[in-house]
């Protein structure tokens, strides 16, 4: 007879190691299944995690977790074949606790934060894959079967944030296989250089860290970005983009990142620098429309595998701590009225709403689709825009009057007014 | 019938390096784990387990953290885990660890006799395998190195029949119970453990003995107990690269050729040059 717990979670990443911590926290008998051989090992982001949503579960937790730097400059780059426009953002209120973000290392926090949760009474079971939900008769979730031998287990609510792959929603019905214009693909190196290379090229000190958001040429145009993080003694950089995009212009994400650490405005900063790891993961990037059933009769979802991802501001851990936080409140709740019915879970939902991420996520619901659909707003803005202050900061005795026309001229011919009027508007309609 | 199983947490060995400025091995950040070859004598242990009853007990001496590879050894089947840990025991070498983890099994013997220790051949860091030897020969037990096999045990008689991995071929041995084995791979292939045996090992305490709770002498423990004394670590000069030729593929063959004669690697019969080669070239196309 398979043993019965309140609830299981599928999956130690940031949503289900925090609605496991937040269970356990609750005096809730919880188990929390990961298939790598550690939370973290089969983890990965960027590199940025937000204050706010971890310090809500575990205050205070930058002074004993496993940080790389606390983030005090923000930049984006729109790149062109050789020229970068830049605009940033250097602030050091954010050089102080409570901080605002920090760069990390998933393999180092996610082994810390499940820690903690087993601190709390969680109980971690890793090297063990989920293979599907069980339902009884009526059609409601039970509990789960796994890989391993007599490996099915019970509980009033199986959480199910088992990440961007979602194999256990798909195999049981709750999610169709993700279209390849919804899902990005992101692939990174961690590059180390000594700690005072990284304070000279970023001009930081301490654990101070800068993080660098590009643009344009960064992705050869294609929907989505290049990134460098600082780390303590390495930086964090990648590039990710629509699958989709990979595959019509049929280039592979290595080759794109090898394009990007060579670009003249990054391969000064990555100079000199090991590879230490390599790493790729997908980022479901659908938002709001592409989003499953997120609760029902004994489940929720959370995290990536909700699709709670807001690629245009680097948003996603953040999402899958607060949902994960909300489904334990709302199974504790569910607990104390012995009924984990659809209506019962229903509140994780309205909990959503009351919350950022529902309200975020539909805010943006358009953002990815927008650009993804006008292949001009990457493809040409930040290119043009590098031209035209090429031009116009470049000093060769043009009277300033003749130049402007010049540059209205050039504008126009790769963008005629009303394409700018739309661009505007459609950006502006994706984004407010 | 009761097992102790002796087992040692290790950084893994594939991602071990020698810091080349200390030479001295770099584990920060190296993930630890069971000693593969443990990890089969626990196998070994609770198969054994599993045909004559009875119950197997694993053994480490380590920091507090060693106390996670106890509990992998509990999910992969172990009924009780002992973790010495203690300052004193730091800085030992193989005299040292042995005579800690002999007092661990008399101790532990002494509340329920013991009729088999396992140890794995030897632990892929120090690579040494003198551990499980030195621990027979504290606690009087013959030994048995490079078991592969163990073919049948007599309760009664108090026997054991086992065969030994030797280079030649395979020796078959009797011994007398109590005995210590140390065990190569092929006797038994770690299973996939089952999810109820994880779901003890997650809730499984691991338990802590200190110095005392051995009856240890200190002076025989850690440092100083350890008369070993290891002068220096070094990784052997890495391979200079080689002469590269350059040029067109027909003279580049002809100066290898002239290369490899010079330094005596091969003879060469007759005229040697582009002609020479064309011509066997020629030969094979024709």
């Amino acid at each position: 007879m398979a043993e019965k717990f309140d609830a299981i979670v599928v999956g130690a990443g940031p949503a289900g190691i925090t609605a496991a911590y937040t269970l356990a926290e609750a005096g809730a008998q919880v188990v929390l299944i990961e298939r790598g051989e550690q939370p973290g090992t089969k983890n990965t982001m960027g590199g940025v995690l937000y204050r706010k949503m971890m310090d809500d579960i575990i205050p205070g937790f930058w002074e004993q977790a496993p940080l790389e730097r606390h983030v005090i400059d923000q930049q984006w780059w729109l790149l062109s074949e050789e020229a970068a426009f830049s605009i940033g953002h250097r602030n050091l209120g954010h050089d102080q606790p409570p901080y605002n973000a920090f760069t990390v290392l998933r393999a180092k926090f996610d082994k810390w934060y499940a820690q903690q949760a087993v601190k709390k009474g969680a109980l971690l079971i890793t090297e063990t894959v989920v293979t599907e939900l069980l339902k009884d008769k009526q059609g409601r979730v039970i509990g789960i079967r796994t890989d391993r031998p007599e490996g099915d287990l019970l509980a009033d609510v199986v959480v199910v944030s088992e990440g961007a792959n979602s194999l256990v929603l798909e195999a049981s019905g709750l999610k169709p296989m993700p279209r390849s214009e919804t899902m990005a693909v992101a692939v990174k190196e961690v590059i180390a250089l000594p700690r005072e290379v990284i304070e000279n090229r970023f001009h930081v000190s301490g654990n101070q860290g800068v993080v660098i958001e590009a643009f344009g040429n960064a992705t050869l145009g294609m929907t989505g970005n290049g990134f460098v993080y600082t780390n303590k003694d390495s930086l964090s950089v990648g590039v990710g983009a629509m699958i989709s995009d990979f595959v019509r212009r049929r280039i592979h994400p290595h080759q794109l990142l090898e394009h990007f650490k060579q670009h003249p405005a990054i391969a000064p900063l990555v100079a000199g620098g090991e590879v230490k790891e390599y790493l790729a993961h997908m980022i479901p990037e659908g938002g709001y429309e592409t989003m499953p059933p997120l609760y029902g009769d004994g489940f929720l979802v959370c995290g990536d595998a909700a699709g709670m991802v807001i690629a245009v501001h680097r948003e996603g851990s953040n999402l899958a701590m607060t949902s994960g936080r909300l489904a334990a409140q709302t199974i504790v709740e569910a607990k104390r009225d012995r009924d984990f019915s659809a209506h019962s879970l229903s509140r994780y939902w309205e909990k959503l709403n009351q919350s950022y991420v529902l309200q975020d996520l539909r805010q943006y619901r358009r953002t990815t689709p927008t650009i993804e659909r006008n292949p001009q707003i990457l493809g040409i803005y930040p290119s043009l825009l590098n031209e035209v202050m090429g031009q116009f900061l470049t000093v060769d005795g043009v009277p300033k009057r003749e130049k402007e026309k010049r540059l209205l001229r050039l504008v126009t011919r790769r963008r005629p007014v009303t394409g700018l009027i739309k661009d505007a508007w459609r950006m502006g309609r994706a984004m407010l | 019938m009761h097992i102790v199983v002796c087992v040692k947490q290790v950084p893994d060995a594939t991602e071990v390096r020698i810091d080349p400025k200390t030479n001295t091995l770099v584990r920060e950040g190296i993930p630890s784990i069971v000693n593969p070859y443990d990890l089969h004598a626990v196998e070994a242990a609770v198969l054994l387990r599993e045909q004559w009853g009875g119950k197997v007990t694993v053994l480490s001496m380590g920091p507090p953290q060693a106390a996670e590879a106890l509990q992998k050894c509990v999910g992969q089947g172990a009924d009780e885990a002992i973790l010495l840990t203690d300052r004193a025991f730091a800085g030992a070498d193989t005299l040292a660890t042995s005579y800690a983890l002999a007092k661990a099994i008399e101790t532990i013997a002494a509340k329920e006799p013991v009729d088999l220790v396992l140890t794995g051949r030897q632990a892929i860091d120090g690579d040494t395998g003198q551990v499980g030897p030195g621990i027979a020969a504290r606690l009087g037990l013959p030994v048995l190195t490079y078991v592969c096999k163990i073919r049948s045990i007599d309760l009664t008689q108090r026997r054991l029949v086992a065969e030994r991995l030797l280079e030649e071929g395979r020796e078959v041995v009797e011994s007398r119970l109590p005995a210590l084995l140390t065990v190569v791979k092929e006797i038994a292939e770690p299973r996939y453990a089952s999810l109820p045996s994880l779901l003890r090992a997650a809730r499984y305490k691991v338990q802590a003995w200190n110095k005392d709770d051995i009856q240890a002498d200190a002076q025989q423990l850690g440092l100083k107990g350890s008369p070993t004394v290891v002068g220096t670590i070094f990784s052997p000069p890495g391979r200079q690269a080689g002469p590269q030729l350059e040029g067109e593929p027909q003279a580049i063959a002809a100066q290898l050729v002239h290369e490899l004669a010079a330094r005596g690697i091969i003879g060469i019969q007759g005229p040697v040059g582009v002609s020479r080669f064309e011509s066997i070239t020629q030969r094979q196309s024709a």
